[in-house]
Parts: C-alpha cells; sequence; structure tokens
C-alpha cells in the first residue's frame, strides 16, 4: 500500500525524524491560509501515489499566501499518470546548502533490509546509481540483529566525510529511519533529498514510504491511513472482494485465476493482435460471489468490446466459476461477445452449467485467446 | 530419482484440520504420498480420518513418527512462526502454501531455516510434486506425468498451464517446484537448477518466470556457468504496465527494471531458449530432449 508523503512525515515525525512542520491542503483557500499561518514563502506539493510529480508541474513554490492558493488551483484536479490530485501538502520552503540521499529496502536477492546513502540527492538520483555507483553506499541489516549503532555511524560519515557534527546528526537520523521502517513495517522507504540547511541542520524534506499489504492485518491504524480516493475506484471495489484488478488501455476484458496466468494471457492477447483492457486476478478459490464482482468491474469499462475467461481450475473449481458468470448475467444484460475457457477441476460439470445456461465453453487457452481477440476486433 | 522429495518421504502437514489444510491431506495422500503426522496445536491425541496422528508440535511428529518434510498451511499470521517451528524440530524440507505472510518477518524466518540447515520452499506457492512419488501441496496430481523434465516455477496456475501442456504432448516431468512468488522466499530457481543438473531422471529443465527482481537474470548466468543440461524459459507479464513507481530504492539496489524484455534479453544471452506461448514450450523441449 502505498501513503502519501505528508503521512510518512507524519510517521517520521513521530520517531524523532527531522521533517518541517506543514499541513494538507483539499482546495486553494485551506492552501493560503495554511501558507499565511507559517508565515514563509512555502512549497506546494500534490499528494499522489505516483512518481515524478515534480517533472508532471506538481510542486511548486509561492512566495506569498496569495501564490500559494495559485499554485495549489494548478494543482488540485491536475492529472499525474492517470491518478487525479486531490490534495497537496503545503510546507515552508527551505534555504538548500546540499542535498543527500537516503532509503531502505527489502532486497530481495538476500534477504535482507538494506539501507542506501549518497551525498549526491535530488531528482537524479538513479542516475548517479547508473553512472557512479561508488557515490552510492549500503548498508545491509542482518534480521537477527537489527540495525546495529556501528553501522549507521559508518554510512553517516560516507555521507558527510570529514563533518562529524553533520555526520552524527545524519547517523541519528538513519537509525530512527530504520525504526520507523520496522514499526510502519514497510517494504521501502525513501528521504530525497535529505538537506542541509543554511545553518547545518539536516532535514527530511521529502518522504516516501511503501507499507508491505501484509502488514495491513495487524497494524489497524496504518491500515487506516489508505487512502481511496487516490486510488482507482475499480481497484478499490476490487479489492473488497479480494480480487486483483489493474485497469489498461485495450479492449479485451480479462479475468483470470493466478497472477501469473493472468499475465500470460495478457501477453497471448498481445501476441495474437489484440490489447488487454486489464489486468484481473481472481485468485484461488474463487467463489461465485467473486466472479460476479469480476464481470460487474469488467463490464463497466466501457472500452471493453470483448470478455475473455481464462481459468485453470486447481484449488480454483471451474464449475464455481461457471455459476458465477450464470448468476452474474442473470443480473445484467452483457453488451459484448464473451469467450470462455475452462480445464482442470469439475470442468465436466461446468461445460454443463454454461450450456444449460446458453453459453459455450473452450478447453484450449491459444484458441480461446484468439476468438475473443476476433470477436473485439468484429465490434468495432 | 527426483528432486527434493520422493517415495521415501515422511510428511507432516501443520494446519491437518483446517479448511485447506485438510481438503489437500486427503489429495496428497490419494497421490500416494506417506503422510505420517499433523500439527494442530490443542488436537494433540486425536487422529485425522482415522488414519494420521494429530500432535501438538512438530517435534512431537518428528520424534513419533519419523516426519522429515513439512507442509504448512496455516493462516498467515501464523507461518512464519510454524517456518521457524518446522526448522527447529529438524525437519529437513520446509513447504509453506499459505500466503500474505510479512516480508519482515521472512528475512527472520529465512535466516532462522538457513541457520538450521534446512531447505524451505516458498511461502506463498503451490508447493511441488514428484510424479508418481509424492506430492508435497497443492498442485494437481492429474495434470502431471512421470518423465524427464524438471519444472521451476514462481507461479502457480501458469505452471498447470505448462505442465498440461508437456503432459498432453507425452513429456512427463520429474519434479515440479513452485518456488513462490513473494519477494523474500527459501529455495530459489538456482537451488532448483543446481539440484536438476544432480539428479539423474531430469534431462531438460523448463524455467517459469515473470515480471519483478533479478532471480531470472542471475539463474540466467548462472545457467551459462553451471547447468549443462538444457533450459528452456518462459516469462509472463510482456503486457504488463510500467506502473506508477514510487521511490527510486528498487531500481538502485538492483540495478535493473525487472521487466520481461530484459529477463528475456538476459535469458537469450547466455543461451537460454525462451518460449513465446506457453503452448510452444512442448516443442521446445522435445527438440531439447530429441536433438
Amino acid at each position: 500500500m502505498n501513503i502519501h508523503e505528508f503521512q510518512a512525515r507524519e510517521i517520521f515525525r513521530k520517531h524523532g525524524v527531522p521533517v518541517p512542520p506543514g499541513e494538507v491542503a483539499t482546495s486553494p483557500e485551506e492552501a493560503e491560509s495554511i501558507a499565511a499561518q507559517l508565515g514563509t514563502g512555502v512549497v506546494v506539493k500534490a499528494q499522489v501515489h505516483a512518481g515524478g510529480r515534480g517533472k508532471a508541474g506538481g510542486v511548486k513554490l509561492a512566495a506569498t499566501p496569495a501564490e500559494a492558493r495559485e499554485a495549489a488551483a494548478k494543482i488540485l484536479g491536475m492529472q499525474i499518470k492517470g491518478l487525479t490530485v486531490t490534495k497537496v501538502l503545503v510546507s515552508p520552503a527551505e534555504e538548500i546548502e546540499h542535498e543527500a540521499y537516503v532509503g531502505a529496502i527489502v532486497d530481495r536477492a538476500n534477504g535482507t533490509v538494506v539501507l542506501m546513502a549518497s551525498p549526491e540527492g535530488g531528482i537524479d538520483i538513479e542516475e548517479v546509481a547508473a553512472k557512479t555507483p561508488e557515490l552510492i553506499f549500503r548498508e545491509t541489516v542482518d534480521p537477527r540483529y537489527g540495525l546495529l549503532p556501528h553501522q549507521a555511524s559508518r554510512l553517516a560519515y560516507k555521507l558527510y566525510a570529514g563533518d562529524s557534527a553533520r555526520a552524527r546528526q545524519a547517523a541519528d537520523v538513519i537509525t530512527k529511519l530504520y525504526a520507523s521502517m520496522i514499526d510502519a513495517g514497510a517494504s521501502l522507504l525513501e528521504i530525497n533529498p535529505l538537506i542541509t540547511t543554511k545553518s547545518g541542520e539536516l532535514k527530511a524534506i521529502d518522504a516516501k514510504m511503501n507499507i508491505d499489504d501484509n502488514e495491513l492485518a495487524r497494524r489497524p491504524a496504518i491500515a487506516e491511513l489508505r487512502d481511496v480516493e487516490a486510488e482507482a475506484a475499480e481497484e478499490v471495489k476490487a479489492r473488497a472482494q479480494g480480487l486483483t484488478y489493474i485497469k489498461l488501455d485495450g479492449d479485451v476484458g480479462c479475468c483470470v485465476n493466478g497472477a501469473g496466468l493472468a499475465m500470460a494471457t495478457m501477453d497471448l492477447v498481445k501476441y495474437y493482435g489484440g490489447e488487454p483492457a486489464n489486468f484481473l486476478d481472481i485468485g484461488g478459490s474463487s467463489s461465485p460471489e467473486k466472479v460476479v464482482t469480476a464481470l460487474e468491474i469488467i463490464t463497466s469499462d466501457p472500452a471493453v468490446k470483448s470478455i475473455l475467461f481464462n481459468i485453470f481450475g486447481g484449488i480454483t473449481r471451474c464449475d464455481d466459476v461457471a455459476n458465477g458468470i450464470v448468476e452474474a448475467t442473470k443480473g445484467i444484460e452483457l453488451q459484448v461477445p464473451i469467450t470462455i475457457r475452462l480445464t482442470g477441476t469439475n470442468e465436466r460439470a461446468a461445460v454443463e452449467i454454461l450450456e444449460a445456461a446458453g453459453f459455450s465453453a473452450m478447453t484450449d487457452m491459444d484458441e480461446a485467446v484468439q476468438k475473443a481477440v476476433e470477436l473485439a476486433k468484429n465490434q468495432t | 530419482m527426483a528432486i527434493f522429495a520422493d517415495s521415501s518421504t515422511r510428511v507432516v502437514v501443520q494446519g491437518i484440520t483446517g479448511r485447506d489444510g485438510s481438503f489437500h491431506t486427503r489429495q496428497m495422500m490419494e497421490y500416494g504420498t506417506q503422510v505420517v503426522a499433523g500439527v494442530t496445536p490443542g488436537k494433540g491425541g486425536q487422529m485425522f480420518d482415522d488414519a494420521v496422528p494429530i500432535f501438538d508440535s512438530v517435534e512431537g511428529a518428528v520424534r513419533e513418527e519419523g516426519a522429515n518434510a513439512s507442509v504448512i498451511y496455516v493462516p498467515a499470521a501464523f507461518a512464519a512462526g510454524a517456518i521457524c517451528e518446522a526448522a527447529d524440530s529438524g525437519v529437513g524440507l520446509i513447504v509453506c502454501i499459505s500466503e500474505g505472510i510479512p516480508v519482515l518477518d521472512m528475512l527472520r524466518a529465512t535466516r532462522y531455516v538457513a541457520d538450521r540447515g534446512a531447505r524451505l520452499i516458498g511461502p506463498n506457492c503451490p508447493g511441488m510434486i514428484s510424479p508418481g512419488k509424492a506430492k508435497l501441496g497443492i498442485i494437481p496430481g492429474q495434470i502431471v506425468e512421470e518423465g524427464p523434465v524438471g519444472v521451476i516455477s514462481r507461479s502457480g496456475t501458469l505452471t498447470y498451464e505448462v505442465v498440461w501442456a508437456l503432459t498432453r504432448a507425452g513429456m512427463g516431468q520429474s519434479s515440479c517446484i513452485g518456488i513462490g512468488g513473494d519477494p523474500v522466499i527459501g529455495t530459489n530457481f538456482i537451488d532448483c537448477l543446481d539440484a536438476f543438473e544432480q539428479d539423474s531422471q531430469t534431462e531438460a529443465i523448463v524455467l517459469i518466470g515473470e515480471i519483478g527482481g533479478t532471480d531470472e537474470q542471475n539463474a540466467a548466468r548462472h545457467i551459462k556457468q553451471n547447468i549443462s543440461k538444457p533450459v528452456v524459459g518462459f516469462v509472463a507479464g510482456q503486457t504488463a504496465p510500467p506502473g506508477r513507481r514510487m521511490g527510486h530504492a528498487g531500481a538502485i539496489i538492483s540495478g535493473s527494471s525487472g521487466t520481461a524484455e530484459e529477463k528475456i534479453a538476459t535469458f537469450k544471452e547466455n543461451g537460454v531458449e525462451v518460449a513465446a506461448r506457453p503452448v510452444d514450450m512442448p516443442d521446445i523441449v522435445g527438440r531439447a530432449l530429441h536433438g
């Protein structure tokens, strides 16, 4: 789960990481009054679950409250990578002497948390990593012992060599960041940049945090940070039913069990000259209700011209899926053709259920995908 | 032969009385797997289906019944603990089917297992099957056939699709291993490749990957250096959207985009043939087997 910058900042603040003040506005007027209260020049930043917001124009400086209002008016409602901005963070503009990068991530290759820092922070950090990897410093955290003091110190002195005052501050920040990560159940966090102000203070002026979805059940306070307004409505609806849905730009609506098979099915749609309208994984044990929700979501996308079901029954029973299709289509009149492929557990019962309701079913994946792609083309 | 498990493997099922655990225990036994014990704390002393003794802890199952492998079907909140318990009880092979385990818990559990010299498969995986010998997990028994092809995969149903295509084409399997799709897992592609390389039954290897991470790229380089048997790859997710990636840490740590294109290119650079579609797999594997 992604959380917003202002939410990540609150978590950092709770753990003692130096974070500047600031508040969230949902209207230009609110942004103006926050800027007036702060009494300084401000930066107005889009709160959106997408990277590259600075380059997209979602971050603006404002010298006066009136300018903050104007900046917020421009940013609110803006689309960044398909997501509408509904909130901005208004925070004091800082005088920046230096920008560093500090991040922590679960490194899947080694099965450890790795802390990373670079004295060359800022928006081009990935370029720094690619061109001058020697400027990215790392510490691997042994999960048996957690982050040890010498590791935080070693990283901090590499970041600010020859400047003990700053290095000691940085070691403290790094230790508190790691604590934030473990406390929030994050799989990634980042401060980019960690700035040094003119007066020599370190401040985290940006904050990113990714929460492991599997942590939410045992961290209700973190789970409440989810901002459904910042997510696509269909994705929210799918998640409530235990489905995973991602909208794409094509016209062949796909409903598949299992993420790997769902991706392979989309690839096959493309292989046969079509474009998938979505990724939709109905998961392992698929009750008829899940299938009903899946069909509702797919048919609510006006771009869909043909629907494709691809089910390989293992834990998933084909007859459950068949019952779901029949159930769902009782309520809604399908405006587009549907192609159903199923094989595996209870396949025969499924075919009988479908045929009794006037559907036909196939068992070969390639034939079904080809047919669904053709049907989508014939609809145009 | 086969890898990791065969007809001599003595299985304890953790979570044997649960909904999924009981269903799949019956399926495993029907397949011929030696399920010698079950564990559900509080139900020690009872019997499962009048055939399998239940214990309060894995330790009892190992001591009384000589269990040497565990299959875990417990809810996510208890799964990392169940993995550690199995490792601590001297079980050599641990297959964790449960999904939804927090990744920070898995960092500790994988280390704990490694420190005790055990092998973990999963979590969040379909488990493994050595056709004709033993099934530890949920891979449907009717789609496999005993034969010379070793299969390794990160996904579940996509594995079934490929295995079923192989079986229909008359190419059976030595073992099929679903290593799981979570960021932190026990056994990886390279562990399985090495085991298949040593296995006398295996003549060709199928590796099914997907987008994300660098496991496929590492496997590709490993194959060129260390694996003499033919390997055929497949990578799912060529049409997956680039996404609204947050942060740079992922790209910095791996130096990789994790896209299907990059993985396919790395396979090809290292001499691994890649199937464009699952249905193409049998032909390519057939050529690899018969020259």
